[in-house]
């Protein structure tokens, strides 16, 4: 049997209310997990954005694109593979201050990572990572020891390589 | 903003008017062409309500008894005529028992329309009375749904509801107007809906799959058609016919794709899937090119994917791009709307005559003549047969009627057996297999059509799950043909029981009551047949009866359908007995 792998679902649609709810159906009646979900405007005004990771059969995975573009509001929906896209996430992390300046170790980790302090006060400071899936992981797995006061991290968002096959229909719309 | 949408170019000044958002649904509803309604009033849509009081001229409400059954007749009423069937309820409890329907026209590709009201927009979510998130609740199986809270949204949101549900692939568009939208004035005009930007229902025809499929097809030593209800949809029967004549390729049917092409026409070689005819599920595994038309391969039609024609290459004309591969992998996807893509097929193919395959044909039903249809037909043993009340309906009607059929073992029999001679005869609930389907269709599909013999087919449980719909027959007087054929079981679960459940009838048997009273009681003629040479006068009584007439048929009480492929099992391993 094919195994499953992760695919980063791109969705171009309509911003309108309910949609969310049609899409997530897709899933939800095949019973497949979604990993992260990411609505946001897209270089069209008014249109809107969609990614989306799964992990999958290819073949589940046509299929599904299928029943997503299938959608009325739907304009385009494609799937790609890891290399095939350039995707960031982003992550903050939220320790007591103290720590910044007792710990040599954590302001070393946060050079090398390229990690970027939002904002520091008496308590606490922010500290903000993007980049890969792994990436975050890693300072993650640094920061862990030192006590982490909150974590978040983002869905993951993504442009292909290689152009997008919707560019004229995206064209024809936005003028 | 840029709208979205294309709304028909109107050469003339739209004249414009301050009205209700109520007396805008009836305008826009009139604008489409719709005579017709099928409801039940309520709370949060009485504004329309009250409006249609003053239209009653323009259009006809038909009260139903519960809004399953105004749902399944607006289905009854698209099914037979192809246009949008129009189910309307109110909020909540009005808008919930719609469901059943709107899944049964999603799965069935039923243009449907539906209009629930809703509570006043500044109630939303606050659990208010009879408040349902019928948008939320709808989505999986709406084609498109849509909540209204402005009075000025109708024209255009109406306009593409109505654009979405017949379009393309048709399917159940549901829309929900709040009270406040219902009753806010504003400048009424309406241009019906032409495109949506999103949204493309009709494929474009690649010539080079044209191509492909039909160098296919004449190459075929041993080719097979089987045909759905896209067909039916696409009106391509015409077209299909003279594909099928010209090429002499045998042609089977699945459940909805039944009279589409006669029953009687020499090439039309009966029904594939579980408890279809022997020929056609056994041929599936040896044909050499099967040709799959406006159909998409339900697991009912094909067993076992693992052993469904594996042998043969796979054609599949389709309007629906997600239904490519889903379940079989095509070898050429001819995309497009049926009735275009054939004719273009049509001048690219070559006459052929395929005599000795059409012989393997003849010879599967000869066997399944001596095994199954002959003791269907023309049983020996006491007990009637449903396949008997068929064959009398065909004699009566002289293949003329449509038949609406409920869910189950006489739903089987019905679509066996039944003699169709005119396209969109054969209403029953075919993907979501919904019990209590047939009598309330029967209702639409006889408004829609009220020049044809309309009868309904039911069993005794199918029939008691929507038996308050025969107050609406009463109350509208609808001459139609109801027929419950009486095993006094849950057949075709029985059947299972006996089949593979070590004969344990748990909760199949019925003990029922006197339907002719019942019918009777709504002041329907009615009788009861439970001997043989009583039946040919009964139903010869019921088809010559000016109203409504109900006819009770107390059937053999463990019959089983024949063939049958069991679940999950091979095309191939059907059985005879």
């Amino acid at each position: 049997m094919e195994e499953n792998k992760t695919y980063t679902i791109s969705i171009y649609t309509e911003n309108n209310i309910g949609l969310l709810n049609r899409i997530s159906a897709i899933f939800q009646r095949r019973h497949i997990n979604i990993e992260c979900i990411n609505t946001s405007v897209s270089e069209i005004e008014n249109i809107s954005k969609w990614t989306i990771v799964v992990q999958l059969t290819e073949e589940r995975m046509k299929k599904i694109i299928g029943q997503i573009e299938k959608q009325v509001e739907v304009i385009k929906a494609f799937y790609h593979k890891e290399e095939e896209i350039i995707y960031q996430e982003s992550c903050l992390f939220k320790i007591k201050s103290e720590l910044l300046f007792e710990e040599r170790q954590i302001q070393n980790i946060i050079k090398d990572s390229n990690a970027n302090i939002v904002t520091v006060n008496k308590e606490f400071f922010v500290l903000e990572r993007s980049g890969r899936a792994e990436e975050i992981t890693l300072l993650y797995r640094e920061l862990k020891p030192f006590g982490i006061m909150q974590f978040t991290r983002s869905s993951r968002i993504a442009v292909t390589k290689d152009e997008m096959k919707i560019r004229k229909m995206l064209d024809a719309i936005s003028n | 903003m840029k709208e979205n949408f294309t709304l028909e170019k109107s050469n003339k000044a739209v004249p414009t008017e301050k009205i209700s958002g109520s007396q805008a649904i009836i305008k826009c509803l009139i604008a489409e062409g719709v005579k017709t309604l099928y409801g039940y009033p309520g709370g949060a849509i009485m504004p329309v309500y009250d409006e249609l009081h003053q239209y009653q001229d323009k259009i006809h409400h038909v009260l139903a008894r519960h809004e399953q059954g105004a749902i399944h007749a607006a289905q009854g009423f698209a099914r037979i005529s192809g246009n949008v069937g129009v189910a309307i309820a109110t909020s909540g409890p009005g808008a919930t028992n719609l469901i059943t329907g709107i899944a049964d026209a999603q799965i069935d590709s039923t243009p449907l329309v539906c209009i629930t009201g809703q509570v006043h927009s500044h109630l939303l979510g606050s659990d208010a009375f009879q408040e349902t998130d019928i948008v939320g609740i709808s989505t999986p199986v709406t084609k498109w749904n849509h909540q209204i809270t402005k009075a000025e949204d109708i024209p255009k949101v109406l306009a593409k509801a109505f654009f979405i549900a017949k379009s393309g692939r048709p399917g159940p568009v549901l829309i929900d107007i709040t009270k406040d939208a219902q009753f806010q004035e504003f400048e009424f005009s309406y241009q019906k809906c032409i495109e949506i930007r999103s949204y493309k229902p009709v494929p474009d025809i690649d010539a080079n799959k044209v191509k492909e499929a039909a160098d296919l097809i004449n190459a075929a030593k041993k080719p097979m058609i089987v045909w759905g209800q896209g067909v039916i949809l696409s009106e391509a029967e015409d077209i299909f016919k003279a594909v099928v004549e010209k090429t002499n390729i045998p042609a089977a049917w699945t459940i909805l794709g039944a009279s589409a092409l006669p029953t009687s026409h020499p090439l039309n070689v009966g029904m594939v899937g579980m408890h279809g005819n022997y020929g056609p599920n056994v041929l599936t595994n040896e044909c050499d090119v099967l040709i799959a038309i406006g159909m998409r391969f339900d697991d009912r039609v094909t067993g076992s994917l693992d052993t469904y024609a594996k042998q043969a290459k796979v054609i599949h004309f389709e309007i629906d791009p997600a239904e490519i591969d889903k379940n079989v992998k095509a070898d050429v996807a001819v995309l497009g709307d049926a009735k275009a893509t054939l004719t273009q097929l049509l001048p690219l193919l070559n006459t052929n005559n395929h005599s000795a395959w059409h012989q393997l044909f003849k010879d599967h039903y000869k066997i399944e003549y001596e095994k199954v249809i002959k003791n269907d037909l023309e049983p020996v043993k006491e007990g009637l047969s449903m396949g008997e009340v068929l064959k009398e309906i065909n004699i009566q009607s002289k293949g003329n009627a449509a038949i609406v059929s409920d869910v189950g073992q006489h739903q089987m029999i019905a679509c066996r057996y039944a003699d169709f001679n005119i396209t969109k005869s054969n209403i029953t609930s075919g993907g979501l297999g919904t019990m209590g389907f047939a009598l309330p269709a029967a209702i639409g599909a006889k408004m829609a059509a009220p020049e044809r013999d309309v009868v309904a087919i039911i069993g005794d449980g199918g029939y008691q799950m929507t038996i308050q719909e025969l107050g609406t027959v009463f109350q509208q007087k609808i001459p139609l043909k109801i027929v419950v054929l009486n095993n006094e079981f849950l057949g075709m679960v029985r059947q299972w029981q006996q089949l593979f459940f070590d004969k344990r009838y748990a909760s199949t048997e019925m003990t029922n009551p006197d339907f002719v009273a019942i019918a009777k009681g709504y002041y329907i003629d009615a009788q009861k047949v439970t001997k043989r040479e009583e039946l040919s006068d009964a139903v010869k009584e019921m088809m010559t009866t000016d109203g409504p007439y109900f006819l009770e048929v107390c059937v053999e009480k463990e019959d089983n359908v024949f063939p049958m492929i069991p679940s999950g099992a091979s095309v191939s391993d059907i059985r005879l007995e």
